[in-house]
């Protein structure tokens, strides 16, 4: 059967006829990958079984359309649609079938509910008269996925496909983006209908951006133009709303001296000279310390996570806070604020522009100086220039770093090696950085490496991962095989769970329950995929293997075995003040 | 910060999954729902949840916040008990030759000012709309004499403040 696509109607049928013949017969599979098509999706992570079996044929049918990516678990699909919403600003689909294939989408959903990923996720279902009755592969997934998803919705009518997916797509991208559940029952996918899509720009009960109030941005433009110590804390909003070029002109007009969340990384160029690096609890020492010591502190795209702010009692009590937010849910939530600038920061930022002054706060920024200079010499240069034994995941990030020049995208898992690639890694570009920031979830990385390259397929991908983590989706090395996807995978093993083990170290007496992994030979596992791999134990190997794994054109494994009981430093304790962030 | 009894309404499209999206805002944040209505409304297409829940302001106010960005949730207020009009209204199944026999009933029932909305040979119904306290007050009084069956539904709450659902609908719409 020949896919009925806009071009091939316009060939076959004289125009005028077109115009009057609005739609087009289909069943109901025919129409879920119609609408996928005509939402421009060309792209698809997923895995077949018996309630989604119809939408399945439909993609055989139209493989010239849609390339589906058949990764080796559902939550590896995903993960994957993640990695490739986050570096392509697309929306990342998921497809799975009904009972363990949506159970085993959740956790994926839950990431990106919490990271704000724009995600459809299809799901097949049991037929509508087998609804309830406990049938094989029936879960309830639109109850288990709804307080993890930004909309959810079951369809159990053909007809109502086109709507529903367009109303999906809408949702998902617009506004704080997020995840979307589709459920359609079995029954649905084999009836026929007429199909007609139209896109979805309106939903009368929602309003994904609110309204810029002029009187906010004035006031929020006055406090910062009178702050003698102002200090910016940016989040992924920046990057979600693509409002780089604004918030780096509004910092450099008003010299604010910045940090970013984990996940606002890459916003603004690791090496300007106002980034002062990461905040949070393994963030850097100037602006956590610092936080508490200035007099504006202005978050923009952020949302004032637990990691990132410490005791809240005692967080930057002292300073007047602006928050710039699209999401009205998230003012006063965490922090109380002075200033709520609500609305798209691409729009506010525009509109603060002209209302700030040209300044300067030498004084204040040398504060940040001086305090990076601390961290530098107690820290930084330990970890990217060791000179003791035992490889240090700071060295490897430098050496990644070197060989990329920081044009390379990072993807990273949950861990100690998530803290050091991302406090090592130099980014120049945005939408470099792809981690599970607010679900922490082990396991990410490699399916999300698949998803960030295929989404950015001129880029330099780097994944690093633990050893734990990587043995938490190992499977997805498969779908590498399969897909010949160029990723570099570089496994940082310490052979402990690392992080799990230095929290033990510090507050548990080193009692080690449970965090000792006896791993098997990586390289060999990799290599019965068929992928290139190599293990490296010492330092003055280290450098090379990673020229001939960046070098390489296809995807390369690296494992690179490191100190095993190295520790994550600065740190901020839970429950501590961010200005008692430990050194050692 | 007091916790106070606080009245949250919530407009929204008339949806079957809304329940229980609403219902889990509050789980999430573990507050307990004292009563919980759902019907539909002065407009079209619109329901109405009206939650009873005893919190503090900063917590509603955070409560409102997360119930307003769910896409299908319309507007959502939270109101004190001195803001808006408000009863209850509950359902006493008692038997019926108690009503002949014992003459206290019927000066229970004229006193408490509720009604008898049937009589069968085996039993009556009495229905009273009120405060809580109220209901629990005649509760008390028909306790002695064997209460059947007793049912109380959730708050029902009009605003006495203008709640303008068909401006925003319309706003939105422009
Ligand atoms: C799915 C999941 N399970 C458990 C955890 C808790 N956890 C956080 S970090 C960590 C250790 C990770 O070890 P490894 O992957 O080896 O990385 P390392 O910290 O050693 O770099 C664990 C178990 C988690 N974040 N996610």
């Amino acid at each position: 059967m020949e896919t009925i696509t806009k071009s091939a109607l316009s060939k076959s049928e004289p125009k005028k006829k077109m115009k009057e013949k609005k739609s087009t017969k289909m069943i109901g599979a025919k129409a879920v990958v119609e609408s996928l098509i005509a939402e421009g999706v060309d792209l698809v992570y997923g895995y077949p079984g018996g309630a989604i079996m119809p939408v399945y044929d439909e993609f055989y049918k139209s493989q010239k359309e849609i390339h589906h990516v058949l990764t080796r678990h559902e939550q590896g699909a995903v993960h994957a649609a993640q990695g490739y919403a986050r570096t392509s600003g697309r929306v990342g689909v998921a497809i799975a079938t009904s009972g363990p294939g949506a159970t085993n989408i959740i956790t994926g959903i839950a990431d990106a509910q919490i990271d704000s990923t724009p995600l459809v996720c299809i799901t097949g279902q049991v037929g509508s008269n087998l609804l309830g009755s406990d049938a094989f592969q029936e879960t309830d997934i639109v109850s288990i996925s709804t307080p993890v998803t930004k909309w959810n919705y079951q369809i159990t009518k053909a007809a109502d496909i086109p709507t529903v997916m367009a109303k999906a797509f809408y949702i998902a991208k617009s506004g704080r983006p997020g995840p979307v559940l589709i459920d359609i029952t079995k029954d649905a996918q084999f009836e026929e209908f007429d199909f007609v899509y139209k896109k979805c720009n309106e939903i009368r009960s929602y309003h994904p951006v609110p309204e810029v109030d002029n009187k906010k941005v004035k006031a929020a433009a006055e406090l910062i133009n009178t702050a003698k110590k102002p200090f910016v804390v940016f989040g992924q909003g920046v990057i979600l709303g693509q409002a780089e070029a604004e918030f780096k002109e509004f910092i450099e007009k008003a010299d604010i001296p910045s940090a970013s969340t984990l996940l606002g990384l890459s916003a603004l160029p690791t090496q300007h000279k106002l980034n002062f690096g990461m905040v949070g609890m393994h963030g850097n020492y100037a602006p956590n310390v610092l936080t508490n010591d200035c007099d504006v502190l202005i978050s923009i795209g952020m949302r004032f996570d637990d990691r990132v702010t410490g005791n809240l009692k005692t967080y930057a009590k002292q300073a007047k806070i602006i928050h710039f937010d699209i999401d009205p849910a998230e003012i006063d939530k965490n922090v109380k604020t002075d200033v709520a600038v609500i609305g798209d920061v691409k729009e506010t930022l525009a509109e603060i522009l002209p209302l700030i002054n040209k300044n300067q706060h030498p004084e204040w920024y040398q504060n940040f100086k001086d305090l990076y200079k601390i961290e530098f010499d107690e820290i930084i240069d330990k970890q990217i220039n060791p000179t003791k034994e035992g490889i240090t995941n700071g060295e490897v990030m430098k050496a990644i770093n070197n060989e990329t020049n920081g044009e390379a995208i990072i993807v990273s898992d949950v861990g100690q090696n998530q803290m050091f690639t991302n406090r090592y890694a130099d980014f120049k570009h945005s939408k470099s950085v792809v981690t599970s920031g607010g679900l922490g979830t082990m396991g990410f990385c490699l399916p999300a490496s698949i998803g960030a390259k295929m989404g950015a397929p001129k880029r330099e991908v780097v994944a690093v991962i633990g050893d734990g983590g990587f043995q938490m989706t190992i499977q997805e090395l498969g779908t590498i095989m399969q897909t010949k996807v160029p990723v570099k995978i570089v496994v940082v093993n310490n052979e402990f769970l690392g992080m799990v083990r230095q929290w033990q170290e510090m507050f548990f007496d080193r009692r080690y329950a449970e965090t000792i992994m006896t791993n098997p030979n990586f390289v060999k596992i990799v290599e019965g995929y068929g992928i290139k791999s190599k293990r490296v134990t010492k330092r003055e190997d280290l450098k090379e293997a990673i020229t001939e794994m960046i070098a390489s054109k296809e995807s390369y494994f690296l494992e690179v075995v490191v100190e095993k009981e190295g520790n994550v430093f600065p740190m901020i304790p839970t429950g501590a003040t961010v200005s008692d962030i430990l050194l050692k | 910060m007091k916790k106070t009894l606080y009245t949250v309404s919530i407009y929204t499209e008339n949806n079957i999954g809304l329940l229980n999206r609403i219902s889990s805002i509050f789980l999430k944040r573990h507050i307990n729902i004292e009563s919980l209505t759902v019907s539909n409304t002065e407009i079209e297409n619109v329901s109405r949840f009206i939650i009873v829940s005893y919190i503090t302001e900063e917590e509603v106010r955070k409560v409102i916040g997360q119930l307003e960005k769910q896409v299908e949730v319309i507007k959502a207020y939270y109101h004190t008990n001195e803001e808006s009009i408000y009863v209850q209204t509950a359902l006493f199944k008692i038997k019926s030759k108690l009503l002949f026999e014992e003459r206290q009933i019927q000066n229970i029932i004229k006193k408490s000012n509720s009604q008898i909305v049937t009589v069968s040979p085996e039993f009556f119904v009495i229905q009273k709309s009120g405060r809580k306290e109220e209901i629990e007050d005649l509760y008390q009084e028909l306790l002695p004499y064997g209460i059947m069956q007793f049912v109380r539904s959730g708050r029902l709450s009009v605003t006495k403040d203008e709640m303008k659902i068909s401006e925003i609908l319309q706003k939105q719409l422009n």
